[in-house]
């Protein structure tokens, strides 16, 4: 064996170790995309929290308001489901490019275990929002949103991880500020998935 | 020199079974197919050669009514794929 077919060969095993435990297709661009429709999501929001009159921002409906809920529930879902599709359609056609499988071992895992915290912080998002516990729902979807990509990282980019970091950093200090619920939300949905959007679209995807 | 390279890893598609094992908990036979893209028999007669040196064990269990096979890599088997990698590193360094 040369030294050059030695060189080939590990470098054929480290990307077959990392290709079948990594989820290696996730889409840097749909987490621009996700990005821009939270920023959109969290404009509407603004304008049905914060009904500007003659340009002046005074707050005439009040998050309690039943109508005002649910009219801001159905932009998150409208926002998660745009987010989400895009994430899907972008990954498998990264996925195609790459010769890879869309549905693996490692997509698995990251499904499994990026949904455990995501299905229980949904589900505990519900329950305060039915008991009117308004105030804690922002931080609730940024620390849980974070706990998941943390949980699920372990399947794909460690950039996720940092991403999930700081997802729980800002939930956290949005707990500690309440009334700005909105502005943290826009910066954790929208300028953090833009910026590690682009920074895994330039790392991963632009290169090849 | 030559003699540390592992009999067992002569095939190329034995030291890339042993590569995904070696990075993951257990790997099932669908998965480790539709990623190295081989056929089923090549890939069976392969695995069942890495059975034998007893580099990999077998897991059969039923999802549901389809059976469901998963192979993790044994300490012998982590163990040899280390030894083969660290002879490929040391060809490396002596050509250098």
């Amino acid at each position: 064996m040369k030294e050059n077919e030695a060189l080939a060969e590990l470098s054929s095993i480290r990307s077959l170790m990392e290709r079948s435990a990594k989820f290696i297709s996730l889409s840097g661009l749909s987490g621009v995309m996700a990005g821009i429709y939270a920023l959109i999501g969290a404009f509407f929001g603004y304008r049905i929290v914060y009904q500007t009159g003659a340009g002046l921002g005074y707050r005439e409906h009040y998050v309690n308001d039943q109508f005002v809920i649910t009219k801001l529930s159905l932009v998150a879902l409208v926002v998660l489901l745009c987010s989400i599709g895009t994430a899907v359609i972008l990954s498998t056609r990264k996925a195609r490019q790459k010769k890879q499988q869309i549905w693996n071992a490692a997509s698995k895992g990251l499904l499994v275990h990026g949904g455990i915290p995501l299905i229980t912080g949904g589900l505990l998002i519900l329950i305060l929002l039915y008991r009117g516990y308004f105030g804690i729902i922002a931080p609730a979807c940024l620390i849980f949103y974070g706990l998941a990509l943390v949980s699920g990282s372990h399947y794909t980019f460690k950039d996720i991880k940092w991403l999930g970091f700081s997802e729980i950093l800002l939930g956290l200090l949005a707990a500690l500020m309440p009334g700005y619920g909105l502005f943290f939300w826009s910066a954790g949905f929208g300028v953090l998935h833009i910026i590690y959007g682009l920074i895994m679209y330039y790392k991963y995807d632009s290169s090849k | 020199m030559l003699e540390q390279f592992d009999k067992a890893f002569e095939s190329r598609i034995r030291l890339q079974i042993m590569s995904v094992l070696a990075a993951n908990e257990s790997y099932d036979f669908s998965s480790l197919k539709e990623l190295l893209e081989v056929t089923d028999g090549n890939l069976a007669s392969h695995l069942k050669a890495l059975e034998k040196e007893a580099y990999i064990a077998v897991n059969k269990s039923f999802v549901g009514r389809k059976p469901n096979t998963r192979y993790v890599a044994t300490e012998d088997g982590i163990e040899a794929f280390k030894r083969h990698l660290k002879s490929l590193e040391k060809l490396i360094k002596q050509q250098k």
